[in-house]
């Protein structure tokens, strides 16, 4: 089912501004997601490390949601080395093994764990509702941002909707598998989500409209940047700046491949 | 479909966020306030209906049913797409901040395609309607793999292989996506057919 699998954890991270927060993510995973220098890349990963143990959030837990990045990057492992071309690093019979292309693969796992532990850390940590409105804040426009809290409103209600269709079809017999009849079914499925979805739209705007929508969501949450935000938000821009720095300098401290 | 974050290279990741924005940009001039609402319920079944799985041998692929967003909503399915990816992003970590902007065009340029493609197809009679369903369906996942498939070859040339295994193993889900488009798009036409695109709005379909 679906769930907010970080939102309870209180800690350091948790008593930074969302806004803050969300614009430090973006920040940091972009200059990350541009890096390419194994040194400054360690780096990264370090600080997301970091930033995963003072949001004290359970380590298994975020090592289970790499698995989502770890089949790409299987996959990344499994043809790069053999494919890539250039100098030859290692043979393992008929294998062989290209150095660029080992560095590539490394590069990609580097990054990616440190991005999405990052993205863990300081923006999965906190509800919805929250990001929508600080999103809000940030200069997102304000049609996007409603449009993520409608939806965030309704997955969990059309999942429910989804389950009970299923639960019906269950009852009368239905297995699903490999065939017409199963997908046909699925189709029906989908098909009856997205009508019972429009027809309550429909009634959700009314209600909206009863109770005076005029095109406005309003927040009851007061947004304040506290000191220690504000000092977060300069570590992490010294973070990116370093990284930068070590990016362009090309600064390695012997580690290379 | 996603591309994971940490793999594309800084100017694939920047164009990929304009035409993105851009992209959302017309979506939003075309969804007034008084159908967000709606755009946010349809997207909230869209990111529901691609948690389903359905069975192919002994194994099984999630929906994407980009085409029948595309059908739905026409350009809206921009903003439709991105606002469910970053719901997937913050939820199971499916992409990321980075990556939203290639990702939503993954998604949302074959279903804007789609739409123009096959809104009035689909009224045709039986067999050429069912097909034009059939064909929205799978050639918006096909378009949906074939832009990962460059996003990932612009990005570093020794992709081609990973590409190539990445469209060869949508083939199937093809396949399955237009089949279920199909009867998707057929039901509608039974149940609700204001809901598609070049139907007059029936005054009032619903009971209150």
């Amino acid at each position: 089912m679906i769930s907010e699998a970080f939102v309870e954890a209180r800690s350091l991270v948790s008593r930074i501004d969302p806004r803050i927060r969300v614009a430090a993510a973006a920040g940091y995973t972009s200059v990350v997601a541009v890096c390419d220098d194994l040194t400054a890349l360690v780096a990264s990963l370090g600080v997301s490390a970091l930033l995963v143990i003072l949001a004290r959030l359970p380590l298994l837990k975020v090592a289970g949601r790499l698995t989502v990045v770890a089949g790409f990057l299987a996959l990344i492992w499994a043809l790069l080395p053999l494919t890539y071309g250039g100098p030859v690093m290692g043979r393992l019979g008929p294998l062989v093994f290209h150095a660029p292309g080992v560095r590539l693969a490394l590069q990609i796992t580097l990054k990616s764990v440190a991005i999405v532990t990052a993205f863990i850390a300081l923006v999965a940590t906190m509800d919805i509702a929250t990001l929508g409105h600080s999103l809000l804040r940030l200069g997102v426009p304000a049609k996007v941002a409603y449009l993520l809290l409608m939806t965030y409103r309704y997955i969990f209600v059309l999942e429910q909707e989804y389950q009970r269709l299923l639960r019906a079809a269950r009852i009368r017999g239905f297995k699903p598998g490999t065939n017409l009849h199963s997908y046909r079914t699925f189709a029906y499925l989908v098909g009856m989500l997205f009508v019972r979805a429009s027809n309550r739209a429909q009634r959700v705007h009314q209600a909206m409209k009863c109770r005076g929508f005029r095109g406005r969501f309003y927040s009851l949450a007061r947004f304040r940047a506290s000191a220690g935000s504000w000092l977060f938000a300069l570590l992490m821009a010294a973070v990116c700046t370093g990284l930068i720095w070590m990016q362009t300098k090309g600064f390695s401290i012997g580690f290379s491949i | 479909m996603h591309i994971s974050e940490g793999v594309l290279s800084g100017p694939v990741l920047v164009s990929g966020a304009a035409l993105a924005a851009a992209g959302t940009a017309m979506g939003l001039k075309s969804l007034d306030y008084d159908h967000v609402a709606r755009a946010g319920i349809l997207s909230a079944a869209f990111f529901v209906a691609s948690l389903i799985h359905v069975p192919i041998g002994p194994s099984s692929v999630h929906l994407i049913l980009n085409g029948v967003v595309g059908l739905l909503l026409g350009w809206a399915a921009f903003p439709v797409i991105l606002v469910a990816l970053l719901l997937q992003a913050v939820l199971f970590q499916f992409g990321g901040i980075t990556t939203l902007g290639v990702n939503t065009i993954i998604m949302a340029l074959p279903a804007v395609v789609c739409y123009y493609l096959f809104r009035s197809l689909i009224h045709r009679r039986r067999a050429v309607g069912l097909t034009a369903a059939f064909a929205c369906g799978s050639l918006a996942v096909l378009g949906s793999a074939l832009l990962a498939a460059a996003a990932l070859v612009f990005t570093e040339q020794n992709f081609l292989q990973i590409a190539g295994l990445i469209i060869a193993a949508h083939l199937p889900v093809m396949i399955i996506e237009g089949i279920v488009t199909a009867f998707c798009v057929r039901f509608l036409q039974k149940v609700q057919p204001d809901m598609l695109p070049g139907t007059p709005a029936v005054a009032d379909t619903t009971t209150y």
